[in-house]
């Protein structure tokens, strides 16, 4: 068995070129914090440490270890339009805690490192409610966010918890559900997202340390927003979390999803995995604000974001909504995907995708129409600027059992400058007849007359630009929860800095 | 207000002169309009007046209150106090027509540094703009000037107009496309806000407009050049004669 090293957190060096580079990436600071990290690189020691560490079933090591076996046989998919170099899978520490968390786990909150807190009250999560410790209820009206928080390779907390247990709800991170609901976790874990699925959700199946579990039970509408928030911090970490929903019947949530990640030259990996459950009559929306490290605008650093997200409606009447902002992220690799298995169900997939200087995005959906009169929308809003290359990569798929199936697509990109580029690849399978698929496309540039319009009116060039690119986007911004809509409209603006003139 | 001094313009693309030495006075609180054939260079002169990119200023100057205008940026020009009416106002999709006016009439107060308006005052004070101009909410809520009538659009540049409160106003052919009653409206809106101080420079090809806006001034302009100047009269002279018999005096 391998033991832990204990490394220092940050070299001074780093926290020095990041605090002369903000202002840029809002949130590329580190925290200055012992971390522990598992040995460099992986082998199957390494996955029986991150099973071990999280004190696991025996069932979930074998799991673990059937999808390493497997991995090692896999090889890096290459279709997608993205361009890094190799990732060397074996200079990556595949786990890293606070060393404060090491000894045993914080029973509450307050137990918590200061420092951990400080670093999540920086980005605007807030974490430890405050209504809580003030000993009063959050003012009428004002509506709750419950949020689990993971640093690195653990999650540090879990907020609300006694009210969501009121409701019947179970939100904890997925460490914590294998001990607390084993049973639950080894019914739905890789049912929705087969652990042979990719390369790289078979790398997750393997590795992951932490992420967030949901369930809701029968009839519940789960009484407040639910939010995980990831951070990766600990230089050359992957980040492998993994998350699982499971929406009985007729019961709904809203999940939503925020990620940042220190300045750094070095590239880092991030792979996850969420896997949705839909039952009958059941609604899940999940949104993400993924504002991962983007890199510099000559592309050293930033975060390689290889996710597979996959809902499965399994009931009638089912219904999934996936929106998604991708600003950060020096390549996204992302398809979140709707299978419509039950008769009725229905997917939708809203996304915005930015990508500027020389980030690159290859992002869409898919929707895997089995069932009877299902319903797909796919709004997908592509903006590019800078170096940046842009790619919407999309299957509807209509099999023979899904009569009456119905699709819409509406695909749109917008080229800021002269020197990046948009490219839309739909796939569409139709093996039967009474499906009906709808596919329009458009590209457009920021028009000067526009920004000049603005401009006569008053607003610099960069606050034009978001403007009008706020417009663009207005479809998809409307589909998330009202405090992320401001957010992300937010960092539109931001991450289009820079980008004209 | 404002004073051009031999402003002479190019196009950057093609090596052709376009402006050729344009003089021309605006004191306080004055209404001069600006009249003249097709590609006699209106347009440009307001154009340039705004800053907009693609013309090449050889010579000359353009002066608000002292201040050069060809040195600054659009932004900084509308923040001194210049407003330009376009005479194709630009759609913009997606951004609701109160959006966009309350992120200009807060980005040129933050550019003079003044305090932003909250989102209550500024709704008081436009819904009280805009019912003048016959603009109902619904015209507030849709996209900026997307599928908006000919008359629609102009009423809403007179309403931004109403909003930003600027010193100096152009109106490059507020008149083109507009019916007689669209047109009177669009007068009325520009009538009040003549209060002895703030300056218009209205160019039109027609002397209809200039029955609803009294001018102070008539320049005539062609080929590049201010060619005749006179009274309210003037105006009725190109209206009876047309322009080829001033052009022809002035050759």
């Amino acid at each position: 068995m391998t033991d832990m090293i204990a490394k220092d957190g940050v070299e001074a060096e780093t926290v020095e070129a990041v605090k002369s580079l903000s202002g840029e990436y809002k949130y590329g600071f580190s925290t200055d914090i012992e971390m522990e990290y598992a040995p460099l690189g992986l082998n199957e020691d390494i996955v029986r440490l991150i099973s071990e560490k999280n004190e696991e079933p025996e069932w979930m090591l074998e799991w673990r270890l059937a999808a390493f076996e497997r991995w090692k046989q896999m090889e890096e998919p290459d279709w997608a339009m993205v361009d890094y170099p190799k990732i060397d899978f074996q200079e990556i520490y595949y786990y890293a805690r606070p060393a404060s968390m090491a000894e045993e786990k914080p029973k509450s909150l307050d137990d918590v490192d200061p420092k951990l807190l400080e670093t999540y009250a920086k980005l605007g999560i807030p974490l430890k409610e405050q209504a809580l410790l003030a000993g009063v209820e959050a003012p009428e009206g004002e509506r709750k966010v419950a949020v689990d928080a993971v640093f690195d390779s653990v999650s540090v907390g879990t907020t609300f918890q006694e009210e969501l247990k009121k409701a019947g709800v179970i939100f904890m991170s997925i460490s914590e559900a294998l001990k607390e609901h084993p049973e639950l976790v080894k019914k739905y874990i890789g049912t929705v997202v087969p652990q042979s699925d990719n390369f790289y959700a078979t790398l997750n199946s393997a590795v992951f340390s932490d992420g967030s579990f949901v369930y809701i039970p029968e009839g519940v509408k789960c009484p407040m927003e639910l939010s995980t928030y990831f951070r990766i911090n600990a230089e050359n970490t992957g980040q492998f979390e993994r998350t699982l929903i499971i929406a009985e019947k007729g019961s709904y949530v809203s999940y939503l999803e925020g990620c940042t990640a220190p300045q750094r030259d070095v590239a880092q990996l991030h792979a996850a995995v969420v896997e949705l459950v839909i039952q009958e009559d059941a609604e899940i929306k999940y949104s993400t604000v993924q504002n991962w490290y983007p890199g510099d605008a000559e592309g050293k650093g930033g975060i390689y974001n290889f996710v597979t997200k996959r809902a499965d409606c399994r009931g009638d009447r089912a219904k999934v909504m996936w929106t998604q902002v991708e600003t950060g992220s020096a390549v996204t690799w992302k398809y979140p995907s709707c299978i419509l298995r039950g008769d009725d169900s229905q997917g939708e997939f809203y996304s915005i995708a930015i990508a500027n200087n020389m980030q690159q995005a290859d992002t869409g959906t898919k929707m895997i129409h089995l069932g009877k009169n299902t319903k797909s929308r796919i709004v997908s809003k592509g903006i590019s600027a800078g170096k940046a290359q842009n790619t919407y990569r999309g299957l509807v798929s209509m099999h023979p059992k899904a009569a009456h199936a119905r699709n819409y697509t509406q695909c749109d990109s917008l080229l800021i400058g002269d020197k990046c580029g948009a490219h839309t690849v739909p796939y569409i399978e139709v093996k039967n007849n009474t499906a009906r698929v709808e596919h329009e496309a458009t590209t457009s540039k920021v028009d000067d007359d526009q920004l000049f319009y603005c401009r006569q009116r008053g607003m610099d060039e960069e606050e034009a630009v978001a403007l009008v690119v706020n417009g663009f986007c207005k479809e998809v911004l409307q589909a998330l929860p009202m405090e992320f809509a401001m957010e992300a409209q937010a960092l539109v603006a931001i991450s289009l800095e820079g980008s004209v003139g | 207000m404002l004073k051009i001094k031999n402003l002479q313009v190019g196009l950057e693309e093609e090596n052709k002169q376009i402006l050729k030495g344009v003089n021309l006075e605006i004191g306080e609180g004055e209404v001069i309009a600006i009249m003249g054939p097709n590609g006699s260079g209106k347009s440009t002169t307001s154009y340039v007046l705004a800053g907009k990119d693609g013309y090449e200023v050889t010579d000359g100057s353009a002066t608000l209150n002292g201040e050069e205008l060809l040195d600054m940026d659009p932004e900084e020009r509308a923040a001194a106090g210049l407003f330009l009416a376009f005479q194709y106002p630009v759609e913009i999709p997606g951004v609701g027509n109160m959006t966009f006016l309350r992120t200009a009439v807060n980005a040129q107060r933050k550019a003079r540094g003044e305090d932003e308006l909250s989102a209550g005052e500024f709704l008081k004070i436009v819904r009280a703009k805009a019912k003048s101009l016959e603009i109902d909410a619904d015209m507030l809520k849709r996209p900026v000037n997307v599928g908006f009538s000919g008359g629609e659009k102009k009423r809403n540049e007179i309403l931004q107009m109403a909003m930003l409160e600027p010193k100096m106003c152009v109106l490059d052919e507020t008149d083109s496309g507009l019916d007689v009653d669209a047109m009177k409206l669009v007068a009325k809106g520009v009538n009040a806000l003549r209060d002895g101080k703030r300056s218009f420079l209205v160019i039109t090809h027609y002397q209809r407009l200039l029955d609803h806006i009294k001018p102070d001034f008539v320049h005539i302009m062609a080929d590049g050049r201010i060619v005749k100047s006179g009274g309210p009269e003037l105006a009725l002279e190109v209206e009876n004669n047309g322009y080829a018999d001033i052009l022809a005096e002035v050759a």
